[in-house]
């Protein structure tokens, strides 16, 4: 009703057509990068959903504890905001891969623990599912304002370890260096997750729980344990993600950093169909381009809102998402 | 009188029995009771009770209509969450349209035509209900979760177009936005914004209509409705209860008053911003709906004071409050998960009682199965 009276006062919406063709393949290979970490911080939420059907709405939290620890894990290595220092080759790797330790061991330390105080207790008394989406909710709460209490309101200054360069161009777009090792390593960390879901005894372990949980524990599935451990490795990448957001926003270290990205990353799990651990992928991948392409079509304000119409179209049209749920499904 | 007196005694001898016994007093004598208390609550501003009051850190009128303002969204929300079933995470969506509506239409920064305020009151409500139709249509085909996560999508969607679409002033905002007619004696407005008293009244009459007209729906075979489908969605239609229909009604009742609440905030505030609807205040209004007790009135009231009156009156805890209300969600979920007082269903109820007669026993409530206290074992979502 207002909109219609509004139209004519002032327009809504620009389109920026040349913008969106001069920046397409860019926008394309960063879309990538930041898919690749909605996408790693998606698992987390799939696994969970596929083995409790919970939305683990504290996950972000978990992410943002990772963003923290990689924070400091820099600025423990005596890096400070400001200038990009110089370091060859093997000392970058190394640090990275210290920062990518100290953050996977926060996050996924976090998980097991917000898994044992908040979310066990309801499962011992066989809680309605709508009271693990509210705990959730306050455990989201409390992990943020113990940051917020901590570091205060304002973000972290960035620390950059590493400039984000152009290595090459492909299609007139660039791929810098930050892109490349971003989208690399978590199609790596992916095939890991997925190789040990789909072919490890742990992971049968967790797929027969998701399928059926009372048959899975009178088959000797420690129920228990798999959910521990189904935390355990959301968190540790969530962890890995959190590295990799620390070096392509290197100033998101901040108490609600967390929330949109977290929301974004189970838009991202949905898409591909939650539980679903190529979904996530696909569906981080898809997200985080679409984003872009809005966001140089609309302008940059537009970008979160393209993410939550899209959330809200997938599961308007379909709500298993692309490829459907399937943690649970038989799958040899 | 003699109701009044008692009245410790009951207390003391435990809820349910105090429940009991209020069922049971005739309308006259629940009247009794009611009217006074009615009148001591309009006065509370007025009187500015010592332990009460929130002076000298905060103006004790204006906290009292902070307090009046949540209980009208919780009210609201209880329809959608407590009556229906329906987690609605996006609710400030609906706080914020009808915020948007009342500025649109009487700041003199909207380049809208101008309207009374008590004009754009019920077209504040009749657009959010609008968008609750264009919000419940498409997505009341999803349950629990999902259902949650896309009202959060939307809540977000609507405060993201308040930044980003130029009439909207995102961060600027709209100044000066209209307030209910009246004067003081010397000439200036009665309804301004450094004087809550008016605001109060005004908010604490429209709880009053607004559970009077709920309460009715909640009575009649809407609620019923709304019960079945909270308690098992799939017996329902099974039984032939169109289940959309009353889930639409519920989203549409409920996002009216949100909308109404929302424009009340924008005239007392006098300012609009993109600022005041994110998602915490978003979970804020559910945490006053859960920590109360979804689904029972005098429950969402309660939780709803707690919610708005305590971080204004501890201004030193206000830093913490999130974290305070993370904490309480958590704890009551596992020790209280149907709130500080539990959802009031007369018929179920009375369900119950007829099984305890059928039996010859009583129907076991056991500690640890305290969500079963809910007459909804097994229920879905």
């Amino acid at each position: 009703m207002s909109s219609v009276v509004l139209a004519q006062s002032d327009s809504w919406i620009t389109f920026n057509v040349d913008a969106f063709l001069d920046q397409f393949w860019n926008n394309t290979f960063d879309g990538l990068a930041y898919g690749s970490i909605y996408a790693l911080v998606a698992l987390g939420y799939t696994l969970v959903y596929g083995v409790l059907k919970l939305i683990n709405f504290a996950h972000s939290e978990v992410f943002i504890y990772g963003v923290y620890a990689t924070w400091f894990t820099f600025y423990g290595l005596g890096f400070r905001p400001g200038n990009t220092p110089t370091l060859t080759v093997i000392e970058l790797i190394g640090f990275l891969l210290l920062a990518l330790l100290a953050s996977m061991a926060i996050s996924g330390g976090t998980a097991v623990v917000l898994e044992r105080v908040a979310y066990r207790p309801l499962r011992k008394r066989g809680a309605p599912k709508l009271v693990f989406l509210i705990t959730a909710i306050g455990a989201s709460f409390v992990l943020q304002q113990l940051i917020f209490i901590w570091r205060g309101g304002n973000p972290e200054l960035g620390i950059r370890l590493m400039r984000n360069q152009e290595v090459f161009t492909l299609f007139g777009g660039s791929v810098t260096n930050v892109t490349i090792i971003t989208v690399v390593a978590s199609i790596l960390l992916m095939l890991g997750a997925n190789y040990f879901v789909n072919k490890t005894k742990f992971g049968r372990g967790i797929r027969a729980v998701a399928q059926d949980p009372d048959t899975a524990t009178l088959m000797g599935v420690n129920k228990e344990r798999v959910i521990m451990l189904t935390f355990l490795i959301g968190g540790l990448l969530a962890g890995a993600a959190a590295l990799f957001y620390m070096m392509k926003i290197p100033q998101g270290a901040w108490y609600q950093g967390g929330f949109l990205l977290g929301i974004k990353a189970f838009t991202a799990a949905v898409l591909g169909g939650i539980g679903n651990l190529r979904g996530a992928l696909l569906g981080g991948l898809l997200l985080g381009v679409a984003e872009n392409y809005g966001q140089s079509l609309f302008g940059g304000g537009w970008r979160d809102i393209v993410a939550f119409v899209l959330l809200v179209l997938v599961l308007m049209i379909r709500p298993t998402g692309i490829l459907g749920e399937s943690l649970g499904k038989a799958r040899v | 009188m003699t109701t009044t007196s008692t009245k410790p005694a009951v207390a003391s001898a435990g809820k349910h029995s105090l429940r009991e016994r209020w069922n049971n007093l005739s309308r006259v004598q629940q009247w009794v009771v009611l009217i006074p208390l009615v009148v001591l609550i309009y006065f509370l501003p007025v009187l500015n009770p010592p332990i009460l009051t929130t002076q000298p850190g905060y103006d004790f009128p204006i906290a009292m209509f902070e307090v009046a303002r949540y209980a009208l969204v919780a009210i609201g929300l209880n329809v959608v969450v407590g009556q229906a079933g329906l987690l609605d995470l996006g609710y400030v969506g609906f706080f914020a349209i009808g915020a948007y509506v009342m500025a649109l239409f009487t700041s003199p920064d909207s380049s809208l035509s101008h309207l009374p305020f008590l004009v754009v009151l019920p077209i504040a409500m009749v657009v959010t209900m609008v968008f609750g139709v264009i919000l419940g249509t498409p997505t009341l085909r999803l349950r629990g979760d999902y259902l949650a996560i896309v009202t959060l999508g939307f809540g977000e969607i609507v405060r993201l177009l308040a930044d980003n679409v130029g009439p909207l002033r995102g961060n600027s905002g709209f100044k000066e936005v209209g307030h209910p007619p009246g004067t003081n004696a010397d000439g200036s407005a009665l309804f301004n914004n450094s004087n809550g008293t008016p605001w109060y009244w005004l908010c604490v009459t429209l709880i009053i209509a607004v559970l009077f007209l709920v309460g009715n729906l909640e009575r009649s075979r809407v609620g019923r409705a709304w019960v079945a489908i909270r308690d098992d969605e799939d017996a329902a239609e099974i039984m032939g209860v169109p289940t959309f229909k009353f889930k639409i009604w519920a989203f549409i009742s409920g996002a009216a008053i949100g909308g109404l609440s929302g424009a009340l905030y924008a005239g007392q505030l006098g300012f609009v911003n993109n600022q005041k609807f994110d998602v915490v205040t978003s979970m804020l209004f559910l945490a006053a709906v859960i920590l109360g007790g979804s689904g029972n009135k005098v429950g969402v009231l309660l939780g709803a004071c707690v919610v708005a009156y305590v971080p204004l009156r501890f201004q030193a805890i206000a830093e913490y409050k999130y974290l305070i209300f993370g904490l309480a969600l958590i704890i009551l979920m596992i020790f209280r998960p149907q709130g500080l007082l539990g959802a009031r269903q007369r018929l179920l109820a009375y369900g119950r009682q007829a099984y305890q007669r059928l039996l010859g026993r009583g129907e076991q409530i056991s500690s640890d199965g305290a969500l079963q206290t809910e007459p909804t074992p097994g229920s879905k979502s």
